[in-house]
């Protein structure tokens, strides 16, 4: 077994320094998300505007590969509209199973190696079904 | 030197895999143990020669069948010291066992504004079954505190045991702290204002020789696939005073006496909570686990496992960048412990791939998680197969983590 796949640099540097790991003022839409078997836990604060995930921001607690995915893909959908992040969150969790994604997956990419660590693909997902969770909950107004 | 109790490589096959290019290393055995020949070869057997129903027929398989499922629960109740081979009740584990005292016992005795003790090192199992028994009657929790690392001591339980406790829930031995708890002085407490005692002995049964009498145990909660047997087959004892007032908690076949279209009336124990047909081959393999381990000698294993737990507390204390939770001594043999900057999960991974089985997370025991101030923490826990060189790889395990992630 080779951890080195699993656990690529840019995960290592996303986990030790994870990008948006903050909370938003006044966020749109915050969810919060538990993994109960593992006790990992994100919130995921979004700033939606006319449609547009304009601002996003996470705190929690979780393994580096929980914590590198939330804070990549903080990174993947900022500016992009809402059904554009719910199409990458959606491929994202399809390439984890080794479904190759149409749309651009960015840093996230480097997770490819969780879908070998079957036990560790529900920590790669937490922030995503956060994410999804969100905005499928969010206001028509604010799409 | 701490060497293992029985020649590991022969009784424990599974022992022998190589694990990622490595020896593989079981450090979980507080989630299950691993099976001796024995236990796998007593179940085939029943299932090769002697498989029938049991309690039912008067065939010939049927009586070996029977035979051998009596024999488990006689095996049990020695094990234990019980009076009586019928205060045995067999479950599918400590959980069921737990759930049943509350429900089918808790529910008779426990009225609005009794109080429940427990403390905050439950497991879930010894915690919830209260908590919805709590919700249902009105009573309410009460929890014992901890020392600052995580013992109780009598004064404490003396601080929340008093005239209105109906139930004192405690385990003998914690899964996360590997605490051993004053049992006998919180049941000589509870006995005293006229309440019960329940023990969860899924950790202790497994590591110690037990005496529901010396320990002052009304109920007894324990698994057998913690302690060499199979899954899915548990033990609760419990007195047998109690047990003829305890209602049952599952109908069906087996369990009842007279029937009619509106009534039924009940078995007598402990057939009246053993409803359905039973795990035979599960309690016939718990009834090889207890004569293996009998042969090895319960207090042979309990200084063994206590040795390697105190020896591993101490080597973990020593590494720099790691904490290590619970008491110094005594110590059992799950040792809990969290490398400063590394998840549990990444480093029950790195193990992993060095051929180390440990546990990550919050091993159902989130109360205590809470009490610690930490998310979850890695675990190593220790049996009669495991040496002191399985705490020099524990070691090496810990600081390849660290090398790995803080590179």
């Amino acid at each position: 077994m080779n951890l080195d796949e699993l656990y690529r640099e840019t995960i290592l540097d996303h986990n030790q320094t994870p990008r948006n790991r903050r909370e938003l003022e006044n966020p749109t839409k915050t969810v919060g998300l538990l993994n109960p078997t593992c006790g990992d836990q994100i919130k995921l604060d979004l700033q939606l505007d006319h449609g547009k995930v304009t601002d996003v921001g996470f705190t929690g607690d979780g393994c580096s590969i929980s914590m590198a995915s939330a804070s990549m893909m903080t990174e993947a959908i900022k500016g992009k509209s809402i059904e554009e992040a719910l199409d990458l969150a959606r491929h994202f969790k399809a390439f984890l199973t080794g479904t190759p994604s149409p749309v651009e997956l960015g840093d996230l990419e480097a997770l490819q190696g969780v879908s070998q660590f079957p036990s560790r693909v529900k920590c790669a997902t937490l922030a995503h079904n956060a994410l999804e969770k969100a905005l499928m909950e969010s206001e028509p107004t604010d799409r | 030197m701490i060497n293992p109790l029985v020649d590991a490589a022969h009784d424990f096959p599974i022992l022998n895999r190589s694990m990622h290019g490595h020896r593989l290393v079981w450090l979980d055995s507080a989630a299950t143990s691993q099976k001796p020949e024995p236990v796998v070869e007593a179940m085939d057997r029943f299932y090769h020669e002697s498989n029938a129903n049991v309690l039912r027929s008067v065939h010939t398989l049927a009586d070996e069948a029977t035979t051998a499922f009596h024999g488990a629960r006689f095996k049990a109740a020695r094990f234990i010291q019980a009076d009586r081979p019928e205060e045995v009740i067999f479950t599918r584990g400590t959980t069921e066992s737990l759930n049943m005292v509350a429900r089918g016992y808790g529910d008779l005795v426990v009225k609005t504004d009794d109080e429940i003790v427990l403390s905050p090192m439950e497991h879930h199992s010894n915690l919830i079954p209260w908590q919805q028994l709590a919700k249902r009657t009105g009573a309410k929790l009460r929890y014992v505190e901890l020392s600052p690392d995580g013992v109780i001591r009598p004064e404490a339980l003396a601080a929340v045991i008093g005239p209105r406790t109906r139930i004192v829930a405690l385990s003998r031995i914690s899964n996360v702290l590997g605490t051993i708890n004053p049992i006998a002085e919180a049941a000589e407490m509870v006995h005293k204002h006229g309440g019960i005692m329940v023990v969860d002995g899924a950790q202790s049964v497994p590591h110690e020789s037990t005496d529901v009498h010396q320990l002052g145990a009304d109920f007894l909660a324990f698994s057998g696939h913690k302690m060499c047997g199979p899954t899915g087959i548990g033990v609760l004892y419990g007195r047998m005073d109690l047990l003829e007032t305890m209602e049952p908690v599952m109908y069906g076949g087996e369990m009842i006496s007279y029937v009619d279209q509106e009534t039924a009336t009940w078995a007598e124990v402990p057939q009246k909570f053993e409803g359905g047909t039973p795990n035979i081959a599960g309690a016939i393999g718990l009834g090889a686990a207890i004569d293996y381990l009998a042969g090895v000698g319960m207090d042979a294993i309990h200084e063994h496992s206590r040795a390697l737990g105190e020896l591993a507390f101490d080597t973990l204390k020593s590494l720099e960048g790691v904490s290590v939770y619970g008491p110094a001594r005594p110590h059992a043999a799950a040792v809990a412990f969290n490398i400063d900057g590394v998840h549990p999960h990444d480093v029950a991974q790195v193990f992993d791939s060095l051929g180390v089985a440990i546990r990550a997370g919050h091993h159902c025991a989130q109360p205590l998680m809470h009490w610690l101030g930490v998310g979850s923490t890695a675990r190593a826990s220790f049996y009669l197969y495991n040496s002191q060189d399985d705490v020099a790889v524990l070691k090496q395990a810990i600081l390849e983590t660290k090398r790995f992630f803080q590179r």
